[in-house]
């Protein structure tokens, strides 16, 4: 479903991403383990075309097709969606009417569901504004429940765990389950070994270059047994 | 000029109100209390028990006494509406608002002017909120695309001890024109007083927004809240001030424009005074753009670019 070909950036002459190499399935829920700084949010705006990032060599194919050179719309209209790790809060605007506008067409009378699914309740939440009176994990959730109203093809989670506590954590990972059950491919982008275990696959970053591709439990012994000791700030020893 | 006969001119106010968005079984329900003025002329006054509307038709407008009663709770907001139909025309609205001690209730004002190509609207305002009344007022306006008209209300309220005056002023559907938005409001003991001004201003919109609130009185709360988008070559100058002039009175400035282009102008001047130790009062202003990633959060959802900005402008003026 997505092919990332040799994929690069460079900003201000310094390399951020590195040649990177990647393929997510079709229902496939890829995780990509990474330390902070590696590159992880990065991929995430070059593939969703946000924050005005355009790669600088490779390329990126969605469903047989180039995608580097589409605008954000383009690529949300051919299914690809994006979670951000901090998402915009946006005055005015109501939970029900970011629900509504992320479903498809003659699907938002169902709305509610997708934040009973992240463990929210409508009659509390639906409307309210997405601003500052939410807090960092309820903006978060909601973030989730609006991706999971839009059924993309393909949902770029971005650190969706940071700033859920504890008891809300399995609720998010149900959550990115049932996208999955419902037919999204999932790029799960995380720091967290925890969040990894719900993906099929796990590749770990470095340095803006993916270095190993396996198995999620195995992976993320191998990324906790080297990347978490490893001297080598984004210089990858492997 | 285009003449109407009375029944033409109510028709036609309704019609002009609808077409706004209204909802024209409320100026139609004789359950409703209501104000309809068309130029000079009082087309409907249905009080209702509590409240009190005498009118007065002038040369250029009408004169209205606004009263509600000592203790009385009106239950259904009272609808006033506001407006010419014609292309050019002035009309010029004195209002003399009394809202007694212990009275409650809730106005919506729509003034409309669809066909304005050269008409001014003026409204002079002295509203007094006696102690521990309500007044909520909303004054929302439909333009049409001409943008021709020059809109001037003044206001000088009066907030009793424990009263309460909630104001918002919306303008943002078709052309603004000129606005000289001017509201002072002064509040006694624990009064509370809130001004809420939402415009979007396009073409060579001209706007001019002074939101002043006195703390008077000890306890004595005040906000002066507005929020602007500009487009094309729309200017725009808020004014917000709050003085703090008793022990305890707290205030608040929040002013935010948004420009969306590279023509229009914003400026915003607040002013924040404190003449007692314990009164405190804060301002916020901002003046940018629309922020991109609250853009590209929508487009990432399929919406396209101006889609995005709008569902924003829309979201802000709410």
């Amino acid at each position: 479903m997505l092919v990332v070909e040799n994929l690069q950036l460079k900003l201000n002459g310094n390399s951020i991403i590195n040649g990177l190499d990647l393929h997510v399935g079709k229902g496939e829920i890829h995780g990509i383990l990474g330390e902070n700084g590696t590159g992880k949010t990065t991929i995430a705006n070059l593939i969703m075309g946000t924050n005005n990032y355009r790669s600088t060599g490779g390329r990126i194919i969605f469903e047989g097709e180039d995608i580097s050179k589409l605008s954000v719309s383009e690529r949300a209209k051919r299914g690809i969606t994006l979670a951000w790790q901090e998402p915009a809060r946006v005055e005015g605007l109501t939970v029900r009417d970011y629900l509504s506008l992320s479903s498809k067409k003659g699907q938002s009378d169902r709305i509610e569901r997708y934040l009973l699914m992240v463990g929210m309740e409508p009659a509390q939440y639906m409307d309210r504004d997405i601003d500052a009176t939410l807090s960092g994990g309820e903006r978060k959730r909601i973030e989730m429940a609006s991706v999971l109203a839009m059924h993309p093809k393909l949902a770029i989670l971005d650190e969706p765990d940071s700033g859920i506590d504890i008891v809300a954590l399995p609720l998010l990972l149900n959550g990115i389950m049932e996208m999955n059950r419902q037919g999204s491919s999932v790029l799960l982008i995380t720091h967290s070994e925890r969040v990894t275990e719900v993906a099929h696959r796990v590749s770990i970053l470095c340095a803006g270059k993916i270095i190993s591709t396996g198995a999620p439990l195995e992976t993320s012994q191998w990324f906790k047994n080297n990347c978490l000791t490893c001297p080598h700030i984004n210089e990858p020893a492997y | 000029m285009v003449r109407y006969s009375v029944e033409e001119e109510y028709k036609g106010m309704i019609d002009a109100y609808h077409k706004a968005g209204g909802d024209r079984r409320v100026l139609k329900s004789k359950d409703v209390a209501k104000l309809v003025v068309h130029e000079n002329k009082v087309l409907a006054n249905d009080g209702i028990k509590g409240l009190k509307i005498d009118t007065e038709e002038t040369a250029s407008g009408v004169s209205v006494n606004f009263t509600v009663e000592k203790g009385a709770k009106i239950e259904r907001p009272v609808h006033l509406c506001f407006g010419l139909l014609p292309k050019e025309g002035l009309q010029e609205i004195i209002m003399k608002v009394d809202a007694q001690d212990d009275s409650e209730v809730s106005v919506v004002a729509h003034c409309i002017f669809p066909n304005a190509v050269r008409v001014i609207h003026k409204m002079d305002a002295d509203i007094n909120i006696g102690n521990n009344a309500r007044f909520d007022y909303k004054e929302t306006h439909y333009h049409g695309e001409d943008g021709g008209i020059e809109v001037i209300p003044k206001a000088r309220v009066k907030v009793g001890k424990g009263g309460v005056w909630q104001s918002t002023f919306a303008l943002s559907q078709g052309l603004v024109g000129r606005l000289d938005y001017d509201f002072e409001v002064f509040c006694q003991e624990k009064a509370v007083a809130e001004l809420v001004v939402k415009a979007y201003g396009r073409g060579s919109d001209d706007i001019k927004i002074l939101e002043k609130i006195y703390l008077e009185g000890k306890g004595a709360r005040g906000m002066a809240k507005s929020r602007l988008v500009l487009s094309d070559k729309a200017r725009a100058e808020v004014r917000g001030e709050t003085y703090g002039n008793a022990p305890y009175a707290r205030g608040h400035v929040d002013c935010m424009e948004l420009v969306n282009g590279t023509e229009a102008v914003a400026v915003a001047i607040p002013i924040v005074s404190v003449t007692v130790d314990t009164a405190k009062v804060t301002h916020e202003a901002a003046i940018g753009s629309i922020d991109r990633k609250q853009v590209e959060t929508l487009m990432a959802r399929g919406l396209d670019e101006n889609e995005a900005v709008d569902v924003i402008v829309r979201g802000i003026l709410k």
